[in-house]
């Protein structure tokens, strides 16, 4: 059921029958160090190569998650998910492992936003199972967006790192004590002109306030419906500048928190926070998830933020455009 | 004594050099390809205007060994192959840079084949 | 809220880096490669007396080349980049850097189209800035000695 301008309520029950998460060596070092299914000992994982790395990566996310709940992947009606590499190869050919149908999703880091939209929008239909899995590394990501890694760069302070990690997520008709997905907000692309590649935070908080507030008026709900109001990876600094964004529109987000924010330790210095697409779905696979199980989460608004830059569009002088999409997750008493 | 006082102004001078493209490392966000850049054409104005010889003659190492050095061989081999012939004084030039060029090329390549790159650490 | 005013909230508003920091670790490490620089220097002339002023330069300079591919190829020099910055960049050092972490990080691609094709994706600039410099610089003195 559509309300207002860019939100849908589903009919139907949408349950997230089971989530798995896989963190890199560092984000096992990190504050959620207890919540991940499993943890990768070096970040290249017995591969050849990076990108081979984050392929194995999703390969075994997306297994795992299916056989935690015993479904087979033939059984699955959908795959999506995507990443941030080059026509999105990781979660392309870790799919041809699996004989489900396969659709790949792009949005930068709010692929996981996507995908978890877009899957429980089927299964709101005749869908009854559609896996969502979303990864990044921090090696294949430098090397798509940035330098060689040898190379003796200095960090600038506004910069996050990205995470090395993945989640997988089950929708699922199937009833049972699961948190389920009651609705999303598809955001607008929105650029406030910001051009610094460094600053992502700052180039993703304007979309993610316009999101947040269209749900708000969509809805018809105030900030307070809501246990947790979680974003993507918008940083320390990204987090700031939303608080402020959404204050000065009226809505005052006590309860906002931000994944990239929280998944490293203080004692570790990533600038920022973490980032990426694979930062979301491995926070929410590995950590909300698991709170919303054990009920000390019942409401959240989940919002995966995404800055749609590439290499050659920041050197051609074009600025960051931002996405977020919001997604509703609930479970009952 | 007199050796102890050039390694202190090479370590003065190169510093010196190194905290201006740090300076504007902080100002400008500009990336190491064009620091590097910036730094070797300073080489090559200040050797073509003259003044590089009188600071190489005070700091020795501390302006060669920045890249503002290499710019300034290559001005250096310019000239002296302008006292030659017109072919001389185009390639007298990078026949300068090839000592760098080829240990760059050569040690890069072999270090490739014999190293894989690691991720960096948190 | 307007762009720019956007703009302006978040110039004001992002965390600078520490300026003090940086350009010491940046003049510390600069100045140690430099006197590394000078020791060989001194070392080559006293072991070499006969070689002419010019080819001793060039064999510092590729000496120093090989300590920064090699200290890039056993991963230390990034780490050291991480807090030297500038100190690290600007050195000859810090080419040798940039022409070997490519070909390190394009291995992958296979020989041929990877490494040695990628060798030059950072360096590259430096040496087509240097070579037209060469020949303009070149130009310049054969002109002004034909009168």
């Amino acid at each position: 059921m559509k309300v207002g301008n860019q939100t849908y309520l589903l009919d139907n029950n949408v349950y997230i029958q089971s989530a798995y998460s896989l963190a890199g060596p560092y984000e096992a070092k990190g504050n959620f160090r207890e919540y991940y299914d499993a943890v990768m000992e070096d970040d290249e994982w017995k591969c050849k190569s990076h990108e081979m790395a984050e392929i194995q990566m999703q390969r075994f996310v997306i297994g795992e998650c299916l056989s935690r709940v015993n479904v087979n992947p033939m059984d699955c009606d959908a795959l999506m998910g995507g990443d941030l590499i080059n026509q999105i190869v990781p979660t392309s050919f870790s799919a041809r492992d699996f004989r489900t149908p396969f659709m790949g999703l792009y949005n930068a880091c709010a692929t996981f936003g996507e995908a978890l939209a877009i899957g429980s929008t089927l299964v709101n239909g005749d869908f009854e199972k559609v896996v969502c899995c979303t990864s990044s590394h921090y090696a294949t990501a430098e090397r798509q967006y940035r330098y060689p890694l040898e190379l003796g760069t200095q960090p600038t302070p506004e910069s996050q790192w990205t995470v090395t990690g993945s989640g997988a997520v089950l929708l699922s008709k199937k009833p049972g004590d699961y948190p389920m997905v009651k609705g999303y907000t598809i955001g607008r692309v929105i650029d406030f002109g910001l051009s610094d590649p460094n600053n992502m935070g700052g180039a993703m908080a304007p979309a993610a306030s316009n999101t947040i507030i269209s749900h708000f008026r969509d809805t018809g709900r105030s900030p307070d419906y809501y246990d947790m109001i979680i974003t993507g990876d918008l940083g320390r600094f990204g987090r700031e500048t939303l608080h402020y964004l959404c204050k000065k529109e009226g809505y005052d987000l006590d309860n906002l928190n931000d994944c990239g924010s929280l998944v490293y330790s203080d004692k570790q210095k990533p600038g920022q926070g973490g980032s990426g697409a694979g930062c979301c779905s491995l926070v929410f696979a590995a950590y909300l998830y698991k709170k919303l199980l054990d009920k000390s989460l019942k409401k959240i608004l989940f919002v995966p933020t995404g800055a749609m830059l590439s290499k050659d569009s920041a050197l051609q002088g074009e600025s960051i455009p931002g996405i977020a999409h919001a997604v509703i997750i609930e479970r009952e008493d | 004594m007199e050796i102890f006082l050039g390694y202190v102004k090479a370590f003065a001078i190169g510093g010196l050099v190194c905290m201006i493209a740090q300076i504007l490392i902080n100002k400008t966000k500009m990336t190491s390809a064009r620091i590097l850049v910036m730094f070797l054409l300073l080489g090559v104005v200040l050797e073509f205007v003259g003044a590089f010889k009188f600071i190489e003659e005070f700091a020795g190492a501390g302006i060669t060994i920045p890249i503002t050095g290499f710019g300034s061989t290559i001005v250096k081999g310019a000239r002296d192959g302008a006292k030659i012939g017109l072919f001389e004084s185009v390639t007298y030039g990078f026949r300068n840079m090839a000592g760098g060029l080829t240990a760059a090329i050569f040690f890069g390549f072999f270090f490739a084949l014999i190293f894989k790159s690691h991720s960096k650490k948190v | 809220m307007e762009d720019k005013q956007y703009i302006d909230y978040v110039h004001t508003h992002a965390q600078k880096s520490s300026h003090i920091t940086t350009l010491i670790w940046a003049f510390a490490v600069g100045g140690l490669i430099c006197c590394v620089g000078q020791a060989f220097s001194d070392i080559f002339s006293a072991v070499l007396p006969n070689w002419e002023e010019s080819k001793i330069a060039a064999l510092v300079s590729m000496t120093m080349i090989f300590l920064g591919s090699f200290l890039t190829a056993i991963g230390v020099y990034d780490k050291i980049g991480v807090h030297a910055g500038g100190g690290s960049i600007v050195p000859i050092t810090g080419f040798a850097n940039s022409v070997v972490s490519p070909a390190m990080e394009f291995n992958k691609e296979g020989i041929v189209l990877g490494m040695m094709a990628k060798m030059f994706v950072v360096a590259g600039p430096i040496i087509v800035a240097g070579t037209v410099s060469s020949v303009l610089t070149g130009l310049i003195y054969w002109i002004v000695g034909l009168f």
